[in-house]
């Protein structure tokens, strides 16, 4: 228990104290907020569907916790070659309370991240119209946030050059978003998509956090909240049994 | 007396490359063990697996009395270890460094901070414990290293290189810090170094490997006459060979290990 609480406030410690990444971190969601909350809004209000940013917020806030979930989880990378992982795996304590610790630091600070881009996307204008449940929220929040801290850890303990970082971005994390319904409304699309973004659990984490916000869903807030917390349990239990055979 | 290190038939093989060919030795407790071998000799594999870093091929490898493959949380509580390359958070102050080792072994908040005292005043760091780490010179971090390791006050001390790019001044310091350790607790120090001078001013016994396989084993005096050198250094070479190493497995080990295979069939 001890070890798991040093390996988080660890996490917690470091974030703090590297505000170019805070700041970098909310670089990308804000840009997006911006580009397209205000290039698609007109055509977006004219469609017929409203206020686009009050649409799209909630998929930024979603962005906004997996990219730096996804970071915090490559950080096994980072370990490895500095050597601080070492560390912790001759240390008398279980490979599960490290990666837990781990995971769950990083999960605090994406989810924090999530915060934060929230606040900032109303002040570019995001109105939530019904906010039904915080705690709820802040649930879907950290459920997001912990699957993809274990995702990130996952692919980290099988991988030992940093180079690799851009193209995991590309083939893993940028798929599942764009097909999350982040973007876009997920009413009358294909038969393809359609059914990738039904296998997606980010689509039900983003579900949860705009009906939250906003009081409409594509799916059901039950449905939504047990299976992105489902998912995020598997990719722990994953993320923690491929940490645990890690050699140094 | 028990012996504090105690390997029999210990083999590891990454695919096709024996790293470490079947070596069988003792350390005895309390004692100086100077670990020596050429580059990419096996010398950091063992240690990895005495250390519980790495799992062993075949053999078996005992470290406090406890076997390092069915023990490991045992095994791990007896020793300290400072690595060849640094396992220091940079991005935390040396104190963090060491209260977060101190917790990870489980003691308690009371027990750590004043063992951290004593040890930060042992190795001069008491002034720069509020620093990161990242701010250190290469002879401070070892230093931190070497106090954060005996933090869970350890039976025994694992030094792969503890004063590689150190100056002598630094050198110096450590070497007097690790045998006071050894006098003063009785405490068994495994090490490994490039300078010979060192091993054999410090160690009550050397082992040499090379190509994975134990070639000497005796006291320093011992090894010197036994191979008719002058001193350890001449020793060394006439025993290992003049001719360089790669580090790792890399393509010398594979046309070995190939010429090994061949050498077997024949």
């Amino acid at each position: 228990m001890q070890a798991t609480y040093i390996l988080w406030l660890r996490q917690i410690i470091k974030y703090w104290r590297s505000k170019p990444r805070i700041f970098a971190s909310l670089a990308q969601p804000l840009l997006f907020l911006v580009a397209f909350g205000y290039g698609f809004g007109p055509v977006f209000a004219k469609g017929g569907g409203g206020s686009y940013i009050n649409f799209l917020a909630p998929g930024i806030i979603g962005m906004g916790i997996i990219f730096s979930a996804m970071f915090a989880g490559i950080e096994v990378i980072w370990d490895r070659q500095f050597g601080f992982l070492k560390e912790t795996l001759v240390a008398p304590v279980s490979r599960f309370s490290i990666a837990l610790g781990r995971t769950l630091g990083g999960a605090t600070i994406a989810t924090f991240q999530g915060i934060v881009v929230f606040f900032l996307s109303m002040l570019f204008g995001f109105k939530p119209s019904h906010i039904s449940s915080l705690p709820l929220l802040l649930v879907a929040m950290f459920a997001i946030a912990t699957l993809f801290t274990a995702l990130g850890t996952a692919i980290a303990v099988r991988m030992r050059d940093m180079q690799a970082f851009p193209i995991i971005m590309n083939f893993i994390m940028m798929p599942l978003f764009f097909l999350s319904g982040a973007l876009f409304p997920l009413e009358g699309l294909s038969k393809g998509m359609t059914a990738f973004i039904k296998w997606n659990p980010l689509s039900y984490g983003i579900d949860a956090i705009r009906g939250l916000l906003s009081g409409v869903y594509h799916f059901n807030l039950t449905t939504d909240i047990w299976t992105i917390v489902l998912a995020a349990v598997i990719a722990l239990i994953v993320a923690t049994e491929l940490f645990s055979k890690i050699e140094a | 007396m028990e012996d504090a290190v105690l390997v029999k038939n210990l083999t590891k093989k990454f695919g096709k490359f024996t790293a470490v060919d079947d070596i069988s030795f003792s350390v005895p407790q309390g004692s100086i063990f100077a670990f020596l071998g050429p580059n990419g000799a096996g010398k950091t594999t063992t240690i990895k697996i005495l250390t519980t870093l790495l799992d062993k091929t075949s053999g078996s490898a005992s470290v406090c009395g406890h076997d390092v493959a069915h023990h490991k949380k045992v095994v791990r509580k007896s020793f300290g270890i400072c690595f060849q390359d640094q396992s220091l958070d940079d991005d935390l102050t040396a104190f963090e460094n060491m209260d977060f080792h101190g917790a990870l072994y489980g003691l308690s908040k009371s027990v750590r901070r004043k063992k951290m005292d004593e040890l930060l005043a042992l190795v001069d760091l008491s002034d720069r414990k509020k620093d990161l780490v990242r701010n250190y010179s290469g002879g401070m971090k070892r230093r931190l290293e070497l106090a954060r390791s005996l933090l869970h006050e350890p039976k025994i001390l694992f030094l792969d290189e503890p004063t590689l790019g150190l100056d002598p001044q630094t050198r110096n310091h450590i070497w007097d810090y690790i045998k006071k350790l050894s006098s003063d607790h009785g405490m068994t120090i495994f090490f490994t170094t490039h300078y010979m001078e060192e091993a054999s001013r410090m160690a009550d016994h050397i082992a040499i490997i090379d190509h994975g396989r134990i070639i000497e084993n005796g006291t320093p005096d011992d090894l010197i006459a036994r191979s008719g050198a002058e001193n350890l250094e001449d020793a060394f070479l006439k025993l290992t060979g003049e001719s360089i190493r790669d580090d790792g497995a890399g393509a010398l080990d594979g046309l070995r290990q190939g010429m090994r295979v061949w050498a077997g069939k024949k």
